[in-house]
């Protein structure tokens, strides 16, 4: 019970003070809703010119969520080779504190951040656009985004783990931030790939989360995809956790884990 | 039992080189090294860069695995119990990096006192002994950014110490530090010492290891070279004694011809300013003084001293033979 609390209380912690390091800092503050609302942009006037309020509000949301995951995938692994850069990596993982633990929170603070995003893509598209998003179930759509959002933290996770044996790792998240725009189906129906394509994308919890999210506005169930996206998240939850004690190892083995 | 046994300890190194044709090549960093600390001591590893301290630390606080041989802190094994040994000993690196800039220093103690599991009802009375031990009370609530290096170093001690380790590795502590800062740093990591705290130090500075460490162990080149305390090690040039020249230029070709003087052990230059030292060892009982200024014929010389050896002295014979 004691290792629990504490466990819960290292996540907390760790938590609210990487938010606090995040938040801190204006430039990057700025930086996270700008860079969102530019390409929200560039996909909003591209689909204002089919002329269809359905195919809009199918672009607004999708472009919404589109922010979200370019925040987590180029910035999780972002952020553990900055923590090796300031010399912090090496502290965490000679803390009695297992790496997940340690890692974790920091992935879940950027989803918070990541929240930030979407919520400024919508309300930009609503004021500049006039797209207004009708939301047919709030509670149902509430909960798709948080799902979402948890998914997402838990997949920056599996890939910030890669940053603590790999000094390079971090570019893994910068080459996956274009093709999960396509891969789940944030601006292109999925329909329109090839199946094995689509099989690579159900693998991804956004891409349950974004059917979510669209079926809790358009007032569908979307109960199964919030089931699916949470259940998909948790698995890279325990997947990175058992990377994460894997992969330090390693770093130990081959001596990684400093700058040099 | 000591406090910490290390084992014929070994670490390489491989790195590889080439675009298209992959060179591999090993280095030795760490070539065998045995030691033991024992509670309540000081204990210093010197050494020049590149010598092996830093990767010797680095197996002992988990860091790293040992290619060969073994260590053990409180009978936990570095490899085998890493969590057991990480729960009982603080880890303390010089310069600038290791803390989070954009938090206060209390937000710092607070992360890390989480991490080492300091139980939540008594972490804000041990952090607030912990800034006075350090001088750093009424700044905890600054952020990081906006301090000296001094004061991160400081509360670098601190964070530390959060979880009163068993024993505490100090790397270069007083690394960059102003001589203001790095006299706060020595009284701190003195009190320590009167409170009782198990220290491994590495430094580069002999007057801090002589004040500060029970015994020391010299590193060179991956494999310790001397074993014992300040007045052990200044006995082996005590023996014998110091002779300081200034020259002011040229030296570094005569050295060849003073080395070759009978009763000469080593000689090394120091450059400083605008003169370069020649610091020469010499047997015990010898006088040759004259034979070392013969051998510097021709070089325009200032001040010739005949001294005692110090630990440093000790240290360039042991580093530099």
């Amino acid at each position: 019970m004691t290792g629990l609390r504490s466990a819960v209380r290292v996540l907390v912690m760790g938590w609210w003070l990487q938010l606090k390091i995040v938040a801190v800092n204006a430039f990057d503050g700025v930086l996270n809703i700008v860079y969102p609302l530019f390409f929200a942009t560039t996909a909003l006037l591209m689909y204002r010119q089919s002329g269809s309020p359905q195919a809009l509000v199918y672009a607004a949301l999708g472009a919404a969520v589109m922010g979200t995951w370019s925040a987590m995938a180029t910035s999780a692994s972002g952020a553990l080779q900055s923590q090796r850069w300031q010399g912090t990596l090496e502290l965490l993982v000679s803390s009695p504190t297992r790496m997940a633990l340690a890692i974790l929170p920091i992935t879940a603070a950027l989803a918070t951040v990541a929240l930030y995003s979407l919520v400024a893509t919508l309300v930009w598209g609503r004021v500049v656009f006039g797209i207004e998003v009708p939301i047919v179930s709030p509670l149902a759509f509430g909960a798709a985004l948080l799902v979402t959002l948890a998914s997402l933290a838990t997949f920056g996770f599996l890939l910030s783990v890669t940053v603590v044996r790999y000094r390079t790792g971090w570019a893994l998240g910068n080459l996956l931030e274009y093709p999960g725009w396509l891969l789940c189906g944030f601006l292109v129906p999925m329909d329109l790939f090839p199946t094995w394509v689509q099989w690579i994308a159900r693998a991804l919890p956004p891409t349950w989360g974004m059917d979510a999210i669209r079926a809790a506005a358009s007032g569908a169930s979307p109960w199964r995809d919030i089931a699916v996206c949470g259940a998909l998240g948790l698995g890279y939850a325990v997947l990175g956790t058992y990377l994460s004690e894997r992969l330090l190892d390693s770093a130990r083995r081959h001596g990684t884990l400093a700058l040099t | 039992m000591s406090i910490l046994e290390a084992r014929d300890l070994r670490r390489s190194f491989t790195s590889t080189s080439g675009m298209l044709r992959r060179h591999r090549k090993e280095t030795e960093a760490v070539k065998g090294v045995t030691f033991d600390i024992e509670r309540g001591e000081v204990f210093g590893l010197l050494g020049p860069n590149g010598a092996g301290k830093t990767t010797t630390i680095k197996m002992l606080i988990t860091l790293l695995l040992p290619t060969s041989g073994s260590a053990s802190i409180l009978g936990y094994d570095v490899v085998d119990d890493a969590r057991e040994v990480r729960r009982r000993i603080g880890y303390v690196f010089g310069g600038d990096r290791g803390l989070y800039e954009r938090l206060s220093a209390l937000d710092n103690l607070r992360y890390f006192a989480e991490l080492y599991a300091v139980p939540a009802r008594e972490q804000k009375a041990r952090i607030g002994e912990l800034l006075e031990l350090v001088g750093l009370s009424g700044r905890e609530g600054e952020r990081v950014e906006g301090f000296s290096r001094g004061m991160r170093q400081r509360l670098h001690i601190a964070r530390g110490l959060l979880h009163d380790p068993d024993l505490l590795f100090l790397d270069e502590p007083s690394l960059g530090i102003d001589p203001v800062g790095a006299r706060e740093l020595r009284q701190t990591i003195a009190s320590l010492r009167t409170q009782g705290k198990t220290i491994l130090l590495t430094t580069h500075y002999m007057f801090e290891a002589d004040e500060l460490c029970d015994r020391i162990a010299v590193i060179r080149q991956g494999e310790l070279v001397a074993e014992g305390t300040p007045a052990q090690l200044k006995q082996r040039v005590t023996a014998g004694s110091v002779l300081e020249i200034d020259t002011f230029g040229g030296v570094q070709d005569r050295l060849e011809r003073v080395l070759a003087v009978p009763h000469v052990r080593s000689a090394t230059v120091d450059v400083r300013a605008q003169a370069e030292t020649l610091v020469v060892a010499l047997d015990s009982g010898s006088d040759v003084t004259a034979a070392v200024l013969a051998a510097l014929d021709g070089i325009p010389l200032g001040r010739v001293v005949a001294r005692e050896p110090t630990l440093e002295d000790a240290y360039v014979e042991l580093v530099s033979s």
